[in-house]
């Protein structure tokens, strides 16, 4: 509840210096976009005076350009197709930058992340992470803690997650509404330069104009082709998050961070997974070291078993009383390799971009296997695109931060977003987060540019609080500069990693070097001790200055 | 475990030196070479480490490893550390399995450079461990009947062995061959609990092996009759699993014919020789297993067991099992082919099949292979005495300890020398007297004339 008051206390500050609209930033709290809004409307009906006063700069700022219309005569200075996560961001930011905005959105309010992506994936996560702490009879006993067998109800676990996504979805949609962004429904489609289509089926549609436009259509689940898709027993994500059922054994095709997250619901739920994985590792983005540890700790004690370098050239859902089955072809030589007979497939095998219907072509902009090419200032032709549609970085909060980057440089100022700087994390038990570059791309990257890399590593062994809770599982890793303390990347896998790698991310962001930020304070007894510790442990060859005092910049 | 040939794996320097020492001793002694199986060892992770718990195998058994792969996660007291293999070659066998311990140096895997030697290290590994539920230490070493008549004749099972992954990992923990698993899942797949009902092992392991006793009880007059009226004031405690297992063994030896011969062995040279050798780590017993190895080379009867009541079965190797009190039981850790390893190695093996006993860490293959057995009393002082016979073994020798007695020679001259009693019970469905005798005369030489255990 700390951050409700620190959004009060911004929200006040800002009536007080309504002359300032910079000042009404939500606290910068906004690279998922969701935290203003995860609030609740409290927030913002609690201080209608600070409603009042985003209006009325909204108001200033539309009065100073030539009316209520858009400058220059267009409907809008800015159309968003896609009301997601990467939309929603850039409205809010447009916004508050003055721009007479509207967005376009063909299904529901908050995209993918809201409604089958981050959301309900974290309440299912939320609820297995309990479970298997409940269920880990030896980790209690530990603990000295005597805990009856725990079990669930199924549906009452589903509401949860659909009841946190209906709420989330109810804030977003409010929150856009109340500070004057028109939320247009239907499909949009870009039919010339600056000018936008929009409509539901079997309505009529409405034209509108923009002086920009901005595309943020987000993914949709990829199913690759000989796999059929019947919403029961074969399924992408979109349904698994509904966790209509709980199969004895699921398949997941795909080892990624999605394909990661499910395995630890459906294994603490009680199911037995197997992967189909086609690359020759499991985890193929990640580190190879965390990727490692990662197996260690999330698949080898658990009721996991997994086949790597091999396709699932077929899979038929389950019917007549038959097994799903899934026929496996080793990846590289194509030759069948075994069938497997499981109750349920999911099907995690990446995201495609949603960029059909666009109307692209009627611009001539091209795309490549779906996605939207755009350079690093997400500018193609004369309108951008942010989000997974650009395939860059195809996360929640890479989105809104490319949103915001953009309505930056639309409103006269030059941005360009530094996608090394942007955290990701997977939400598993424990959990991993990274930032920046892997182990074998910092040392690509270091023998093609002629410097050194240096690496350092801590264990959650050695914290504190993390053994006081007795999960001192984990690691964390620094690749950075010897030469010149820049830090190259961060990995963690350990209790709250998503949490503790924004200090690092923050530290990537804003240039700190190690030489500077390990002098910096961390509380005690706390999990960031173990970023503390990687900090310290850091060696920077001593011809570099480090000075205490003066923050480094960019 | 097969013999060494070149010992393999770890980075640290310690090791390395570890490794130099005791290269030299073992170059001496190899009249056989066998397949190049190399030992994966415990390495030092730390200047203070004594002894690493494994907290994980990167590597399973039967896994192609290439030089620098990492093969096991061994737990120090910082931090895990990845142990990497120096050589190419397939994971023949885990020796200690995750979560056990090993002393530093220990061997913890077995590492062949082909498919046929990856048989040949397994076989023995496998051989007697097969079926055998964990829990329980020594009990039969004949291919355990009583798991076959509780689970039913494996029927045509569906077209190929679906196990559910929790299934192959209960079974590749516990060495089942999870195709003889009868499934009985959904779709005819075989689950955790099929793989828990064909090994005996109940999902809450705490009493394990009562069901077995009862199936073979059948050659056993356990059924003495009423029960004993109670002794007032008396404490009734259970039997533990080991003393459970023990009480079986004993009772089963009562259906063997047995029979006795004493030898007294004049031990002033043996003694001298341990004076020279104990600083090496050898211990009297030690220096009488390798002496009973080599006398047993000689007589392989004595060497043989008697299994199916009708033909002698004989062993081409020699491991000799010596018994070895620990607190609350007994074990018996077999020293493998004894007669062919020197005493030094003889002594490095039995410190850490030692160290294994006593932390309950010791693999069903170190305790139940055994072709003959040794029991030393004479610590206690023990002259003589008479020890019963380990089921599955022809023959098993008593010793007691070296005294100064005074002893006429065939001139009539008195003299004190040190004087042991050894008394060798043995089958007598396989082994006669002569025999025995023949063989005990064999021991008597080689420790009244000590100087052959050396080379």
């Amino acid at each position: 509840m700390y951050s409700t008051a620190m959004s009060l206390s911004a929200a006040a500050a800002a009536v007080a210096s309504s002359s300032r609209p910079d000042a009404i930033r939500p606290a910068g709290l906004r690279f998922c976009g969701l935290r203003r809004e995860a609030l609740g409307l409290r927030s913002l009906q609690t201080s209608p005076q600070a409603v009042a006063a985003r209006r009325s700069v909204v108001a200033a700022a539309s009065a100073a350009e030539n009316g209520t219309a858009g400058s220059g005569g267009f409907d809008y200075d800015l159309v968003i197709i896609g009301a997601g996560v990467g939309g929603h961001g850039a409205a809010l930011h447009a916004v508050e930058k003055g721009l007479k905005t509207a967005i376009i959105e063909g299904d529901v309010v908050g995209g993918t992340c809201v409604n089958r992506g981050c959301v309900p994936s974290k309440a299912l996560l939320a609820v297995s992470g309990k479970m298997r702490e409940l269920r880990d009879e030896h980790h209690m006993k530990s603990l000295g803690l005597q805990v009856p067998s725990a079990g669930y109800d199924r549906q009452a676990v589903a509401d949860h997650a659909n009841n946190l996504a209906s709420k989330i979805r109810s804030n977003l949609t409010n929150s856009m509404k109340a500070l004057g962004v028109d939320i247009l429904n239907g499909i949009g489609t870009i039919v010339g330069k600056q000018k936008v289509r929009y409509g539901k089926v079997g309505f009529p549609d409405n034209e509108i104009s923009a002086r920009n436009i901005i595309i943020a259509t987000g993914s949709v689940p990829f199913v690759p082709k000989g796999i059929e898709i019947d919403g029961k027993t074969v399924f992408t994500s979109d349904h698994a998050l509904k966790l209509e059922s709980v199969p004895d054994w699921i398949a997941i095709v795909g080892s990624g961070y999605i394909g990661l997250e499910f395995s630890d619901v459906y294994t603490a739920l009680g199911s037995e997974v197997t992967f189909v994985e086609a690359l020759d590792q499991l985890m193929p983005g990640f580190d190879p070291e965390i990727a490692k540890l990662a197996q260690r700790i999330l698949i080898n004690p658990r009721k996991i078993d997994y086949h790597t370098g091999v396709f699932a050239s077929k899979i038929t859902p389950a019917k007549d009383g038959k097994p799903v089955l899934i026929e496996l072809i080793d990846a590289k030589t194509k030759e069948h390799k075994e069938t497997l007979e499981v109750d349920a497939a999911l099907i995690a095998t990446g995201r495609a971009p949603f960029t059909k219907g666009l109307g692209l072509e009627n611009i001539n902009v091209v795309t490549q296997r779906g996605f939207v090419p755009v350079d690093e200032r997400m500018q193609v032709s004369n309108l951008y695109c942010i989000g997974d549609a650009n395939g860059k970085l195809m996360l929640a909060h890479a989105a809104s931060a490319q949103g915001i980057s953009v309505v930056e440089q639309i409103c006269g100022k030059d941005n360009i977003l530094n996608h090394l700087s942007i955290p990701a994390a997977c939400f598993t038990h424990p959990e991993i987060s990274m930032v920046g570059l892997t182990e074998p791309q910092a040392r690509e990257k270091a023998d093609k540019e002629g410097y050194e890399v240096s690496v350092v590593k801590t264990s959650f062994k050695a914290n504190t609080k993390a053994l006081a809770e007795n999960e001192g599982d984990g690691l964390a890793k620094m690749i950075y500069r010897p030469d010149t303390g820049e830090i190259l990347g961060v990995h963690i896998l350990g209790l709250h990693a998503a949490d503790l790698i924004h200090e690092a991310s923050n530290a990537i962001a804003l240039g700190t070097r190690v030489q500077d930020i390990k002098f910096a304070v961390h509380a005690h007894p706390t999990l960031s001790e173990v970023l503390d510790e990687l900090f310290k442990a850091a060696k920077v060859s001593s011809g570099v200055s480090s000075s205490v005092s003066e923050p480094v910049a960019a | 475990m097969a013999s060494l040939v070149s010992p393999s794996v770890s980075l640290p320097t310690a090791l390395r030196r570890a490794r130099f020492a005791a290269a030299p001793l073992r170059r001496r002694r190899m009249p056989v070479v066998r397949a190049k199986v190399r030992e994966i060892f415990m390495p030092i992770l730390s200047a203070t480490m004594t002894e690493g718990k494994i907290v994980s195998w990167t590597a399973a058994e039967g896994d192609r490893v290439a030089k620098g792969d990492s093969v096991v996660v061994v737990e120090s007291d910082k931090a895990d550390m990845d142990v990497e293999t120096f050589h190419d070659g397939i994971i023949a066998a885990v020796l200690v399995p995750a979560g056990g311990i090993a002393p530093v140096g220990a061997p913890i895997a077995l590492l062949v450079e082909s498919e046929e030697e990856v048989a040949l290290a397994r076989a023995r590994a496998q051989a007697l461990s097969q079926g055998q539920p964990i829990e329980s230490p020594p009990s039969d070493a004949a291919p355990a009947p009583a798991v076959e008549p509780p689970s039913p004749p494996p029927m045509a099972a569906p077209t190929k062995a679906i196990a559910t992954p929790y299934a192959k990992k209960l079974a590749k923990e516990h060495r089942v061959d999870i195709t003889g698993v009868v499934g009985t899942g959904p779709h005819g797949r075989v689950t955790a609990a099929d793989v828990e009902s064909a090994t005996g092992i109940k999902p809450k392991p705490k009493a394990a092996p009562p069901s077995l006793p009862a199936a073979v009880a059948p050659a056993t007059p356990v059924t003495a009759g009423a029960m004993l009226p109670p002794v007032p004031g008396a404490t009734v405690v259970p039997f533990t699993t080991m003393q459970t297992a023990v009480s079986r063994n004993m009772v089963d030896s009562i259906s063997v014919p047995t029979f006795r011969v004493g030898y007294s062995i004049i031990t002033d040279k043996l003694d001298a020789l341990y004076e020279k050798v104990k600083s090496k780590g050898v211990t009297k017993t030690l220096l009488l297993v390798k002496a009973a190895a080599m006398a047993l080379a000689q007589h392989p009867v004595v060497n043989a067991s008697c299994r199916d009541g009708k033909s002698f079965s004989y062993n081409t190797s020699v491991n000799i099992a010596v018994a070895v009190a620990i607190e609350g039981g007994l074990l018996t850790p077999v020293l493998e082919d004894a007669d062919k390893l020197d005493i030094y190695l003889l002594a490095r093996k039995w410190r850490v099949l030692l160290k294994k006993a006593r932390t309950k860490q010791l693999q069903p293959v170190e305790y139940s292979s055994g072709t003959f057995s040794l029991s030393n009393l004479g610590m206690f002082g023990v002259d003589r005495f008479d020890a019963i016979l380990p089921p599955g073994q022809g023959a098993i020798m008593a010793v007691g300890a070296s005294k100064p007695t005074v002893v006429a020679d065939k001139d009539g001259f008195f003299s004190i020398k040190n004087e042991m009693m050894v008394n060798v019970t043995a089958d007598h469905r396989i082994i006669y007297g002569a025999d025995l005798a023949a063989f005990l005369q064999t021991f008597a030489k080689i420790i009244e004339d000590p100087e052959s255990l050396t080379l």
